[in-house]
């Protein structure tokens, strides 16, 4: 989604004049038209992530539109006091880009995943997450962010290819029908849903996607799916802690809507204690792959 | 204040009073923005802006009460004149830069005074940010570094030495100006030493040496002003000897005019 992000701050650049854009010396053979076209408004702040929140506080302080990006584990991590105290408790609209969320490094190892990013960033006061799914969300995601007056975190990844019509990005959107059981997930990794060669397992998934953290209050036809299919399961590329699995059970649980079962399938970390490719991290967590097509069998055949 | 709240870190606002004092009426304008990076010494901090107008008695007296708007570390997005939550130590420096940066993108001629204590260049974000200004010679920023040569429990030099420290800033490309920080007239030297440099590629530090819990025996120089607050018999000397030094000073009584 890198390009498609770059695409995006360049064609906000032509509909307002306060943005800066921040990049903690990432960006090779992707922004170089982008440092072009916002000229002086293009800071390559080093490899300084603590001082690039902080200098986007004090820009979104006096007037600006700060964008900070890097990969995820260091956006998010890093600097995480600088988030919270100078962009989050002072409500200031700083734009935070994560690149690679979840395994997206695949073989960079351990110290480039960002298996905890959203889980973080949604335990912070006054922060809103956006997890897009497809390419064609980046630029939605943008210009919502750029009008949301409060500080963002965008995790961005290798776009999925979900073989259906989508409606536009929002916070929930129903990817696909199905009787058996009802899924949601975030980000790209729900693509993993359709690659498993099974067309009558993906027959019974009802698929929903989240967009965004906090969750949106549940829509009545998820809601009504989730208490009457015998089992919900949730899939993201993140750890169980603070991810999609606690959200939506606590959002269901204080609304009253209660799940018959529940499965929360989300990253295991090194089980294995090897590297690979985002893929095969995705299969070792049975979020891919043949465990993923084992668990859903197991799941719906009771 | 620090005897009706009962409070410490007083030997910190001792330390920079009369370098805030001096910023805010001797060389700040009207436009210019001050950051208190040792946030610890919120009190001096609120008792220039209680002399400017900004804050008024009321609010001066709620200090450390429940239900204030001044905490012992300055407040969220409470006070104009406050741009930031500061307290925890090493972000001043960066978000002035980010201030000044706004400002130079904004063509504005305004100033980001940020004041570090010595301590706080323990902290590695402050050395991002000193090669953040001096790389993009953000002259619209002037760095005081409040030089007491004191932190929380121990000597700077003992616990993770700083010196040369005027020769570290210089490698980082600043301008160093090395003052009295507790005498106006060398303050002043800086003032106008600083304004020469005003369109010069090198930005301005500032190492202001000074006494932590300056001008009161029983405090000065002791990591205890850091911590302890003041009993009844300290806070009646402390008058005293304030009183004492005010009148030697200007050979007469305090409280004449």
């Amino acid at each position: 989604m890198r390009t498609e992000f770059a695409q995006a701050m360049i064609a906000l650049f032509e509909t307002r004049d306060d943005l800066v854009f921040i990049t903690g010396d990432l960006g090779y053979l992707a922004f170089e038209r982008l440092a072009a076209v916002y000229g002086e408004r293009f800071v390559n702040a080093g490899v300084a992530e603590q001082n690039a929140v902080s200098l986007a506080a004090g820009l979104a302080r006096a007037g600006h539109l700060p964008w900070v990006y890097s990969t995820a584990a260091f956006t998010a991590f890093r600097p995480y006091e600088q988030i919270r105290n100078n962009a989050c408790l002072h409500r200031l609209p700083v734009k935070l880009v994560g690149n690679g969320g979840g395994y997206g490094f695949g073989i960079m190892g351990a110290t480039h995943h960002a298996l905890e990013d959203v889980g973080v960033m949604r335990g912070l006061p006054n922060m809103r997450v956006y997890v897009p799914l497809v390419a064609a969300d980046v630029a939605a995601v943008v210009s919502m962010m750029a009008k949301d007056p409060l500080p963002n975190y965008l995790r961005l990844n290798a776009p999925a290819a979900v073989p259906t019509a989508l409606p536009a990005f929002a916070p929930w959107r129903k990817l696909k029908p199905g009787r058996g059981a009802v899924v949601v997930g975030v980000g790209p990794v729900v693509q993993a849903l359709y690659e498993l060669s099974a067309p009558a397992l993906l027959e019974e998934l009802e698929i929903w996607s989240v967009g965004t953290f906090p969750l949106e209050s549940i829509p009545a036809e998820l809601a009504a799916s989730i208490t009457t299919k015998p089992h919900l399961i949730t899939i993201e590329e993140h750890y169980a802690a603070c991810g999609l699995g606690e959200a939506l059970s606590y959002s269901l649980l204080t609304s009253g809507v209660v799940p018959r079962a529940l499965t929360c399938l989300s990253a295991a970390g090194y089980p294995s204690g090897r590297y690979g490719s985002q893929r095969w991290h995705q299969e070792e967590s049975g979020l891919a792959g043949p465990r993923l097509k084992e668990r859903l069998e197991q799941i719906l055949n009771g | 204040m620090y005897q009706k709240a009962n409070a410490g870190h007083i030997g910190s606002s001792l330390s920079c009073a009369e370098i805030l004092v001096f910023l805010r009426f001797a060389w700040m304008t009207n436009e210019d923005v001050l950051v208190l990076s040792k946030g610890h010494a919120a009190a001096a901090l609120y008792s220039v802006l209680a002399e400017a107008g900004v804050l008024t008695p009321e609010q001066i007296d709620s200090f450390y009460e429940n239900g204030t708007q001044l905490p012992a570390l300055p407040p969220v997005n409470a006070i104009a004149d406050i741009p930031f939550a500061t307290g925890s130590l090493g972000h001043g420096l960066s978000l002035s830069a980010g201030m000044a940066l706004g400002a130079r993108l904004s063509r504005r001629d305004r100033r980001y005074y940020c004041v570090t204590s010595d301590g706080e260049l323990d902290e590695g974000s402050i050395w991002e940010a000193a090669l953040f200004i001096a790389h993009h010679r953000l002259a619209n920023v002037v760095w005081v570094i409040d030089r007491n040569h004191l932190q929380a429990i121990g000597r700077t030099e003992d616990v993770l030495a700083l010196e040369p420290l005027d020769a570290k800033l210089r490698a980082f490309g600043f301008h160093v100006i090395t003052v009295d920080g507790h005498d106006f007239r060398s303050l002043l030297a800086a003032r106008d030493e600083c304004s020469a440099f005003v369109d010069a590629s090198a930005p301005v530090a500032i190492i202001a040496n000074t006494h932590k819990g300056n001008g009161i025996s029983y405090l000065q120089d002791t990591v205890d002003s850091h911590y302890l607050p003041m009993s009844p018999a300290q806070y009646a000397q402390a008058l005293d000897e304030v009183t004492r030094a005010f009148m030697a000073a200007n050979g007469g009584d305090p409280n004449a005019d």
